[in-house]
């Protein structure tokens, strides 16, 4: 019995980090319609970005040092300046895709959007590589780690602190979004440009500003997502693959919808191990790195706007 | 109109549209409206009025349109380059055809998102809330309801008062009768009539319904095919024997059968 709990457990806290992958997504695709398959690579660059401060990796070391110049000069950043370098670096980064990127896609189909962001991916993960060199960084930003005690010792359950410490962060994280979209002028700016574009145009919302807001947020959701990444198995560049694993999230949660990508992100990690689980000794193990897309399959045939995607209204 | 008027809110002059570079809309537009008058914009489907707005609220930029020729000035000031946030900012805010209220949201943050631009603190828009609500009782029932789940009516009510929410000294207001219940037409001319005097804002209106709106405009503009072909202030243009035949569809033998008309190619030439 304590081993069904401690997998639901475990399960429940993997799939908190689907979710904030998966949050991410949900935030570009409202605010524009864009499948941003960037997002992946943008936890894994703010990651990538906040390791190497705190290490003291100067960016661009292999680039320095091959033209002669002096590559060794950044000194070792304490948290709280690195975190909010990467913040501003995430916000840089919004506005130089939009300068560059979105704004002259304005109205283009949405799939030559979506290809736009693929080889955004690949522009990222590059410089990313560049910037920070490709070796595996530890991440320590200070969350407690290591077995819940009084939890192990009571129940004989093992839960990690470090996930638990992901859960509260995601949902003070989802809270503070949704007040953030429900009550303020730039939040319901956002809202209005997820239902309407023209409509936002006409009335003075200026969607290049609501794209770099927008951006800067996700660049935000993708920091706290690459950091609980990153504690967690350290910040390596397979990091940008797990953004593959919110797809199925959105597809089971809608794509439109906050509370969608969190549901979506725990019924993920709760089914696929639970999957392995029980159906593993009979048709074999790596059932946990399929299991998401045939639920999602199963989804898309059953409700395609996922579980809380935003209905087309109809009047009748 | 024209020189005696000089206080126009907004003059177009020969503008022509091109959409993708390549279709050409507008062939040379011009009209004005003066501050605080109601102009009506007429003709069938197709004709430009649609273009001719968004020309002037420099929303055909995001549909691939530009001007290519002529100049649009407000208040005598050419703007080109602006956005139309730029413009909402200057007074000037487009309700579109078809409404277009963002659906997922309530009445009352459509109309708060209608106050966007605006930097004069929560105080004044709050007041203005309440303005618009004193015009549309309606919408102030109907404040909490998703603006998606509501009338036809109230959402051509929202898509009005959100464009008032911008304290705007010009709205262009495109086909507001569309899709509308005549009593519920004639009740929406009615309110915008009454903003019009009572807030002192100018109105250009876009409409395919000529018996209403030369009811309640001053002046009239009739398009046909990208170019104006006929204006006149709203009673000549009541009055005029052509507009009668064909745009109020009755003529002196009294009703007639639009099979037995033949074309219409006669145009007034305008500006000399």
């Amino acid at each position: 019995m304590s081993y069904l709990i401690e997998t639901i457990l475990s399960g429940l806290l993997a799939g908190v980090m689907y979710s904030l992958v998966a949050l991410g997504f949900v935030l570009i695709f409202k605010a524009s319609q864009i499948f941003n398959f960037a997002q992946g690579v943008l936890c894994l660059f703010a990651a990538l970005t906040l390791a190497s401060l705190m290490l003291g990796n100067t960016p661009f070391s292999e680039l320095l040092h091959t033209l002669g110049l002096p590559n060794d000069w950044m000194p070792v950043v304490p948290i709280w300046i690195a975190v909010p370098i990467t913040i501003l670096v995430m916000i840089g980064l919004a506005f130089v895709i939009e300068r560059f990127v979105l704004r002259y896609l304005v109205n283009q189909e949405p799939i030559i959007l979506f290809m736009a962001t693929i080889g955004l991916a690949y522009v990222l993960e590059g410089m990313g590589d560049l910037m920070w060199g490709s070796d595996v960084k530890p991440l320590s930003v200070g969350l407690p780690e290591g077995a819940l005690d009084w939890m192990f010792d009571r129940f004989d359950i093992y839960v990690d602190k470090l996930e638990i410490a992901a859960a509260v962060v995601a949902t003070v994280l989802v809270i503070a979004l949704s007040l953030f979209s429900q009550y303020t002028r730039i939040g319901r700016a956002l809202r209005a440009v997820a239902d309407d574009h023209q409509a936002a145009l006409s009335v003075g919302i200026s969607l290049r500003t609501i794209w770099i807001i927008v951006w800067s947020i996700a660049g935000f959701v993708a920091l706290v997502a690459g950091t609980m990444w990153g504690a967690k198995s350290g910040v390596q560049f397979s990091l940008s693959l797990i953004a593959l694993k919110a797809l199925p999230v959105l597809i089971l949660g809608g794509f439109t919808s906050i509370p969608g990508a969190i549901l979506g992100g725990l019924i993920i990690g709760v089914g696929e191990k639970l999957a392995e689980l029980y159906a593993g000794p009979y048709i074999g193990g790596a059932i946990e790195n399929w299991f998401a897309y045939v639920l999602a399959l199963a989804f898309l045939l059953v409700r395609p706007q996922g579980l809380f995607g935003e209905r087309i209204i109809e009047r009748v | 109109m024209g020189s005696e008027q000089p206080a126009a809110i907004v003059a177009v002059s020969n503008i022509e549209v091109v959409y993708n570079h390549v279709i050409l809309v507008l062939k040379g537009v011009s009209l004005e409206v003066p501050e605080g008058g109601v102009v009506a914009l007429l003709g069938a489907n197709g004709a430009g009025k649609t273009t001719t707005l968004k020309a002037i609220s420099h929303l055909l930029r995001a549909e691939r349109g530009e001007v290519t020729k002529g100049t649009i000035a407000f208040h005598g000031e050419i703007l080109a380059e602006e956005t139309p946030n730029d413009l909402v900012q200057r007074g000037v805010i487009q309700v579109m055809e078809g409404r277009h209220c963002f659906e997922h949201l309530t009445v009352e943050e459509n109309l708060l998102t209608g106050a966007y631009t605006r930097r004069d603190g929560a105080k004044a828009i709050a007041r203005d809330l309440e303005m618009v609500y004193s015009y549309f009782p309606r919408l102030k029932e109907r404040r909490t309801s998703q603006a998606g789940y509501t009338s036809g009516g109230e959402q051509q009510m929202t898509a009005i008062g959100r464009a008032l929410m911008s304290r705007p000294r010009l709205i262009l207001l495109d086909e507001p009768s569309m899709g509308l219940a005549p009593q519920l037409v004639e009740q929406i001319f009615e309110i915008v009539k009454k903003i019009n005097v009572d807030e002192g804002v100018s109105i250009l209106l876009a409409e395919q319904n000529t018996n209403v709106a030369l009811r309640y405009a001053d002046y009239g503009y009739i398009l046909e095919n990208g170019r104006v072909v006929m204006d006149g202030s709203a009673e000549s243009l009541r009055q005029n024997e052509d507009v009668k035949e064909f745009y109020l569809g009755m003529s002196d033998k009294g009703r007639k059968n639009f099979r037995d008309v033949r074309s219409y190619r006669r145009r007034k030439r305008w500006l000399g």
